[in-house]
């Protein structure tokens, strides 16, 4: 479903991204991990269609479609979801006129009907009751005032509402305890499905306890470095980075 | 006065002689008339060496005047009101103001709530009417030479008398329309009296058609009585064809609280100055504003905020979205006087600018004289922020909605502090102008 061919990105003329190949296939949890720098959330950034990189070479493709000459919301609407590390607030903007003003966009995008209030609020409901997000959250303006785990749940409401084909989570598990960390898991397993895929970016083996990865690869320098089963991923945790960034270095 | 100037232009030479073609027709004392337009006269139009005038340079913008636009009939003045949408949706008393005369067929002068009272204003001026005294209640305005030309040249407009202890629930609603087939100016002054402890909400609309050429002058004074309450909240929809000037007052007495809004969406030329005084201790008055720009507009809002008793506290919010070759300007003053001590103020004004040819002029003053104080004011000018527009269109938001949701959000927030939030009708109201303005850009 998702292939990124030799990718190399650089921002304001520093190389990032040096040659990433990655292939994601339909109903496949991938996990992405590697040191601090290693280009994650980059590439995360550029699947998703954020301006300021510049993509010097290389492809990617989701469902047989070159994705980096669309917007980002003609990436979102192909399918594209984007889990952010660090959630924005935006004052002013209430959370259900975005939640609706996303859903309906993508709708449309797709020549499907908008959605009735009634209906629309239904799904919300239902969505926001299984990530245990209170109804007076939805009240307020776009994460405004929200905690780093609320804004993480929102995160995943979002995705459970626009039913996206590949799913990126970057770092939903930093700052969130470990009540939070099951719940947005749990929000997660049960999106999965044989149509829809996942690249799990993270720090941490603690995540992929709860999100069991079909694959796991590690990132350095800018590009996968080693790929495996979800035995790699406890490979890492107990050895650390250090091999890959001597490998880095050298 | 080494350096007075002589009316010297065309266009000031052509106000001189509007002025001696109508003067004998206005209601009142000619003589005041005289005084003020020998203001006009010995200074002439503000120009951009006036420092008060800087960013809109009148002398350089007004390159025509036109005579004072006569009443209309009955029916093309409803025609007009009938075309102007603003505060639709708000159950109000409704007072129609038509190419700068009361219309009182289309107005609800019967139905004026208890503790109202309401004349025209040249029915005032024609009778001598005493509160023609709280005119002029600033005396500094005066001054200026908006206000100058305005009470040389006021034909008509409302005098309000709200009793004192008269809570009025029903907004009074001044509906201001100008039309006409050729080039027209209005000249009109309204004064709202609120004695002690009463409390109005006056919302205040100007509608005119784009493709008319017209000069609109207007003033609204207010004198805010002790422990009153006023909510005040306008709406300048005039056409792209406008060059507009107008001119708030309010003089606030003590434990009063005071609030107005002004909303700006269309004229092409615009130029709106607040002059508020807080004359009594403890009272509270807010200025904020919202202006939308695009083409080749021009928006000025001045602001001459006076704190003369301590104790008082004075808010101002400004927004303005800049689009095309627009130009927004904010000049806002803030003067403590010595004996204003413990006074609080703060003053903010903010610009979003949406394209390359989009200007602002931001020049906020402080003049400070008492020595415990809390003043403090600050200005920003920049684009949309990328990162906001990134995570909007990254949910599927295409672009142009993206931009419109974070720009209503910027500017709502001078509508959301300005409304009560149980008062869903006029917030409706008041951000439906900046909707409509959206979606026109999209």
């Amino acid at each position: 479903m998702l292939e990124i061919k030799n990718l190399v990105v650089e921002i304001e003329g520093t190389r990032i991204l040096n040659g990433l190949d990655l292939t994601v296939n339909n109903g496949e949890i991938a996990a992405i991990m590697g040191p601090n720098g290693s280009g994650k959330s980059t590439l995360s950034y550029v699947v998703a269609g954020k301006e300021e990189y510049e993509v010097l070479d290389g492809e990617i493709i989701l469902d047989g479609q070159n994705v980096l000459e669309m917007e980002p919301s003609e990436r979102a609407a192909a399918g594209v979801f984007l889990a952010f590390q660090y959630p924005l607030e935006i004052p002013g903007v209430a959370t259900m006129t975005f939640l609706k003003a996303a859903l309906n966009a993508q709708r449309k995008s797709r020549g499907e009907a908008e959605l009735t209030t009634p209906d629309f609020i239904k799904r919300v409901n239902a969505a926001a009751q299984q990530l245990e997000i209170p109804k007076d959250m939805l009240k307020r303006a776009l994460n405004v005032g929200f905690s780093g785990g609320e804004k993480k749940r929102m995160e995943i409401l979002q995705m459970a509402l626009l039913e996206p084909r590949f799913c990126i989570l970057d770092e939903t598990d930093s700052g969130l305890d470990i009540d939070a960390l099951r719940i947005a898991a749990e929000g997660v397993n049960a999106l999965r499905s044989p149509d829809r895929s996942f690249l799990v970016i993270t720090h941490y083996q603690r995540l992929l306890n709860y999100i069991v990865p079909d694959s796991v690869h590690v990132m350095a320098g800018g590009k996968i470095v080693k790929s495996g089963g979800k035995e790699l991923a406890l490979e890492l945790e107990a050895n650390g980075y250090a091999d890959y960034k001597a490998q880095e270095a050298a | 006065m080494a350096d007075v100037e002589r009316i010297n232009t065309p266009v000031e030479a052509a106000i001189a002689e509007h002025f001696a073609g109508v003067k004998a027709t206005l209601p009142g004392d000619a003589g005041t008339r005289e005084t003020a337009f020998a203001r006009f006269t010995e200074a002439g139009l503000p120009h951009r060496r006036v420092e008060e005038w800087k960013y809109t340079d009148l002398r350089n913008l007004m390159r025509e005047a036109a005579a004072l636009a006569p009443a209309l009939s009955d029916d093309a003045a409803k025609a007009a009101l009938e075309a102007s949408p603003w505060f639709s949706g708000v159950d109000a008393v409704r007072i129609a103001i038509a190419n700068g005369h009361v219309v009182a067929s289309a107005s609800d002068l019967a139905d004026l709530p208890e503790g109202v009272t309401l004349e025209t204003l040249s029915q005032a001026l024609a009778a001598g009417h005493a509160d023609l005294a709280h005119l002029g209640a600033i005396p500094e305005a005066g001054d200026n030479i908006a206000v100058a030309l305005n009470s040389a040249f006021m034909t008509d407009g409302v005098v309000i008398r709200v009793k004192a202890g008269t809570k009025v629930t029903m907004p009074l609603h001044l509906r201001f329309v100008i039309t006409g087939d050729s080039a027209v100016a209005t000249a009109t002054r309204s004064l709202i009296v609120v004695e002690k402890g009463a409390s109005v909400t006056l919302l205040e609309s100007h509608d005119s058609a784009d493709a008319l050429a017209h000069q609109p002058n207007n003033m609204v004074e207010m004198v805010v009585g002790d422990e009153a309450q006023v909510a005040h909240f306008r709406i300048d929809g005039h056409g792209t064809g406008a060059q507009a000037l107008s001119t708030l007052t309010a003089h606030l007495g003590a434990h009063v609280a005071f609030d107005t809004l002004n909303i700006v969406a269309r004229p092409g030329l615009v130029r709106h100055q607040v002059y508020m005084t807080f004359a009594g201790e403890h009272t509270k008055g807010a200025v904020r504003g919202a202006t939308m720009l695009t083409g080749k507009q021009h928006a000025d809002t001045t602001l001459f905020v006076n704190h003369v008793a301590p104790h008082c506290e004075s808010r101002e919010l400004f927004k303005t979205a800049i689009d095309g070759n627009a130009t927004g300007v904010f000049q806002g003053r803030i003067a403590v006087a010595r004996e204003a001590q413990k006074t609080d103020g703060q003053m903010m004004s903010s610009a979003v600018l949406l394209s390359d040819g989009a200007t602002m002029n931001n020049k906020p003053e402080l003049e400070i004289f008492a020595d415990d104080v809390l003043c403090a004011h600050g200005a920003t000018c920049g684009a949309l922020d990328d990162d906001l527009l990134f995570y909007l269109m990254a949910r599927g938001i295409p672009r142009p909605e993206a931009e419109a949701l974070l720009i209503e959000s910027f500017l709502g927030e001078a509508v959301e502090e300005a409304v009560d939030e149980t008062d869903e009708d006029l917030r409706e109201a008041l951000l439906s102008v900046a909707r409509t303005w959206l979606a026109a850009r999209s």
